[in-house]
């Protein structure tokens, strides 16, 4: 059957082009990979192959003619025994005639039905779908709506045990690691020197070096290496030594870990944690001071964690091994030798990932925090009590995926709002409940959203000056106060 | 399975094969044919759904380079894992991958194996031990070993074929994953496909030495191997895949190959000669010298004619099916952002 020679699409943009040359004439023969005709894009000169088997039969677009549409036919090929005069009107059309046609041939027969039932029925199977109710929590937080956490109750846990914020973390690799054979841990001096700030001590000796691994300090390899591991069954923990380091690392937990479920349709994820100190540490200069959350909390395919207290590390750490999709979860080296008195002891303890703790009611004012600034934010409230303003102060907990429904319900009782953190005020964590509020709790508002942020500048090293770069407590009651007129 | 049991107790050392295979018998002959045709007439049809605006964005061809990942596929075992960068359209089809699947991603519909949401460069497959399809040049490398770390961990004896081109060899992330495939001895056969240019950049512009002995320092033997000739890849495959599955450690195979095409479909490829591109697709072709094989091993013409046929039929099935699965539920762009975590 005469196949018409379409002209070809051969950049991601082009629709039409010049056809400059015929290297090929009426009555040629033809294989595929011959070089049958040069194409000018506004790009390039570029050839263009046959495809298929024939002769040529007729040349139907002349060579010098400019601005030949895309899919237009330019040329008939024929197959062995037919001739020019077989070629009928319907073979001169271009990609529509030629899609029709192949629709018939023998190889697309059994398809006819499936190509019936194509397109015209995507837009019944949308709109089915619009009238069902959407239950994946994760989809609701993907599609910006504002759904209740999940119920969670801590002290139903009972017993509690007094530990470090250090030791909880690595109480909870240790019960994860012991559960399920799959969790490993890899990354800088965990293992024989016992982690450089002491979080992995013990893993060693209890998981042997087949799961304790120590790296060459190589984070973009090792990053790649877990995340391949994961994609194949695995259940890494990577250690940063600081997140600082991670950005060495950035490209495999966004493009590798962050992507490759909604890449490969739900085939396959990355059920990875990558963890480590992350923010100020103190007097280590701008290169090792840095707070991430922002960075990741960007990226829709990542759970972001950032905990406080022992009993957040040991419950938030436990629920992100246990979590099918990679995790990024930001300690604070100033955190880790605070102790708790109030760690479930538990091995069911996992806290929900996706849900706030309202550390401390109150009613004037909300104060939104993560890591170690809720302690900052704590202490600012006590000050503020003082002062006869009852402060509620919310502990984030997850970043991603916000729990926008506490922060919400709690500003419907304050009207105020004054979010801290350690990291820079643009493009924040703060910015995003700004937004927040702005789009869904304009009219309860009786103050300006207040952000308590880090300095705009790169962290310096003078005890002085690194005081007034990381957000202290007076800060944030200044912040209150101005929301509350009581400055 | 190889033994276990061979264990090089000598340093490692870099050879040149000695090509003592036996001859290859006139199936294996046939199959191998099938196998490179079925990856060009596919690419070829891509080309051409390219062309009508059917495929969108990026879209690699593997033509001219058959012969490479032929070879290795046809010595590796069903259980081994494999990884590649975003050329990857004849790696899926060489696992055993549905060309309908593959050819229905590039077309952005529902059919396809990443269900339109991946496209050409992001296709996955548990069941055929496939991981990708990747964008990044060089990141394929430490998943690739990752995916070996696996086969370790699990102790299933297998190991991960992880492919990158010359370009990708010169990434930082390679050298720190030849250093740690090495250290842990993974099982990892990495393969580097050298066709000459690294999108527009020669090979002789862009790197230092020679490829196959970046590995060197670390320990890690390597090989240099004509890649336009399939039965030479089988064999220094199969020697390499055997280092690797005794517990050797990674080994770096380096296939000298070419492709016809430029570095994806808008590249006009100005940057080498019409000569130079000529002379391999007249001299070198991976396909025409099997053909030549067959012929001189006497194999009847009526059985190449047979596979032609049938490889046409399954590109041609594949292409009508990429066109008439329909694109992606509109509720498509919300799902697989996250696996959901019942509470």
């Amino acid at each position: 059957m005469p196949t018409p020679i379409l002209m070809p699409a051969l950049s991601p943009t082009m629709t039409e082009g010049n056809l400059a040359k015929w290297m090929k004439s009426e009555g040629d023969k033809v294989e595929p990979g011959d070089v049958i005709a040069e194409i000018e894009t506004d790009k390039a000169t570029m050839e263009v192959e046959a495809v298929d088997e024939g002769t040529i039969g007729k040349i139907l677009i002349a060579e010098g003619t400019e601005g030949v549409a895309v899919n237009t036919a330019i040329a008939v090929l024929l197959e062995d025994g037919e001739s020019a005069g077989d070629i009928s009107e319907a073979d001169l059309q271009g990609a529509g005639g030629a899609e029709s046609r192949e629709g018939d041939s023998a190889a697309g027969a059994d398809n006819d039905a499936a190509s019936s039932a194509g397109s015209d029925d995507t837009g019944a199977a949308a709109e089915q779908h619009a009238g069902k109710a959407i239950e994946n929590r994760d989809i609701l937080h993907a599609q910006g709506k504002i759904i209740e956490p999940p119920p969670f109750d801590e002290a139903a846990f009972g017993e509690t045990y007094t530990a470090t914020v250090r030791e909880a973390l690595r109480d909870a690799m240790a019960e994860e690691m012991r559960a399920d054979e799959r969790v490993y841990l890899m990354g800088e001096e965990v293992a024989e020197y016992q982690g450089a700030y002491k979080v992995s001590q013990g893993l060693l000796d209890e998981f042997g070096p087949k799961r304790v691994i120590d790296t060459p300090i190589t984070e973009y390899g090792f990053a790649g290496i877990a995340s391949g591991s994961a994609m194949s069954g695995l259940k890494p923990i990577v250690e940063f030594m600081t997140f600082n380091f991670a950005m060495q690392a950035i490209d495999h937990i966004v493009n590798t870990a962050g992507k490759t479920l909604y890449m490969a349709g739900g085939e396959l994820g990355c059920p990875i944690v990558f963890r480590g100190p992350n923010g100020a540490a103190a007097r280590v200069g701008a290169q090792h001071s840095q707070c991430y959350a922002s960075w990741y909390a960007h990226v829709p395919g990542l759970k972001v964690v950032a905990p406080y207290s022992a009993a957040d590390a040991k419950g938030l750490m436990k629920a992100a091994i246990r979590d099918p999709n990679p995790v990024v979860f930001l300690e604070n080296e100033m955190m880790y030798g605070q102790s708790f008195d109030d760690v479930p002891v538990s091995d069911d303890y996992a806290i929900p990932l996706g849900r706030a703790k309202i550390e401390r009611s109150g009613t004037d004012v909300t104060i939104v925090a993560f890591s170690i600034m809720v302690g900052k934010s704590l202490e600012a409230a006590k000050k503020l009590e003082e002062e006869g303003i009852s402060a509620e102060v919310i502990n984030l907990r997850t970043i991603r995926p916000l729990d926008r429904y506490t922060i919400l319900e709690s500003i419907k009782k304050t009207n105020r709002i004054v979010t801290v953190e350690e990291g820079w005020a643009f493009s924040g964590i703060g910015s995003e409940i700004a937004a927040l509020i702005g789009e869904h709790a304009f009219d309860y508002m009786d103050a300006p959203v207040t952000r308590v942020a880090g300095a705009d500048v790169p962290m310096p090293y003078a005890a002085n000056l690194e005081q007034l770069a990381i957000p202290q407590v007076d800060e944030i009651v200044h912040a209150v106060k101005k929301v509350c007129y009581k400055d | 399975m190889a033994s276990a049991g061979k264990k090089n107790k000598d340093k490692p050392k870099l050879k040149t094969i000695s090509n003592s295979n036996p001859a290859p018998s006139p199936e294996e002959m046939l199959d191998l044919y099938r196998e490179m045709l079925l990856m060009r007439r596919f690419e070829e049809k891509a080309g051409q759904l390219y062309g009508m605006g059917l495929i969108g964005g990026f879209c690699h061809l593997y033509i001219g380079q058959e012969a490479v990942v032929t070879g290795i596929t046809s010595v590796k075992e069903d259980h081994d894992s494999v990884v590649t960068a975003y050329r990857d359209h004849a790696h899926m089809l060489a696992c055993g991958m549905d060309p309908k699947g593959v050819m229905a991603e590039l077309t952005g519909r529902v059919g396809g194996y990443s269900r339109g949401k991946g496209g050409s460069m992001h296709m996955f497959s548990k069941e055929k031990n496939f991981y990708g399809g990747h964008g990044i040049v060089g990141a394929q490398i430490p998943i690739g070993a990752g995916l070996a770390f696996t086969h370790k961990y699990n102790e299933d004896g297998g190991v991960a074929i992880a492919y990158m081109g010359d370009g990708a060899s010169n990434q930082g992330q390679v050298a720190e994953t030849y250093n740690m495939a090495a250290l842990w001895k993974l099982p990892c056969l990495f393969v580097i496909e050298n066709n000459q240019y690294g999108m527009g950049t020669s090979v002789k512009r862009s790197s230092a030495g020679d490829l196959y002995r970046r590995g060197e320092g670390y320990g890690i033997p390597g090989e240099q191997v004509d890649g336009m000739d399939v039965f030479k890849v089988q064999a220094a495959a199969r020697q390499a895949l055997d280092y690797v599955r005794s517990g050797n450690g990674p080994y770096i195979l380096e296939v000298m190959t070419y492709r016809y095409r430029g570095h994806s479909m808008s590249d006009p490829a100005k940057y080498r000669t019409k000569e130079e591109l000529q002379s391999m697709k007249d001299d070198r072709d991976p396909l025409t010298a099997i053909k030549d094989m067959m012929q001189d091993a006497g194999i009847d013409e009526a059985q190449i004619k047979d596979i032609d046929k049938d490889i046409k039929a399954i590109v041609n099935e594949a292409a009508q099916f990429a066109q008439d699965s329909p694109e992606p539920d509109p509720e498509e762009l919300w799902t697989d952002v996250l696996i959901e975590v019942k509470e």
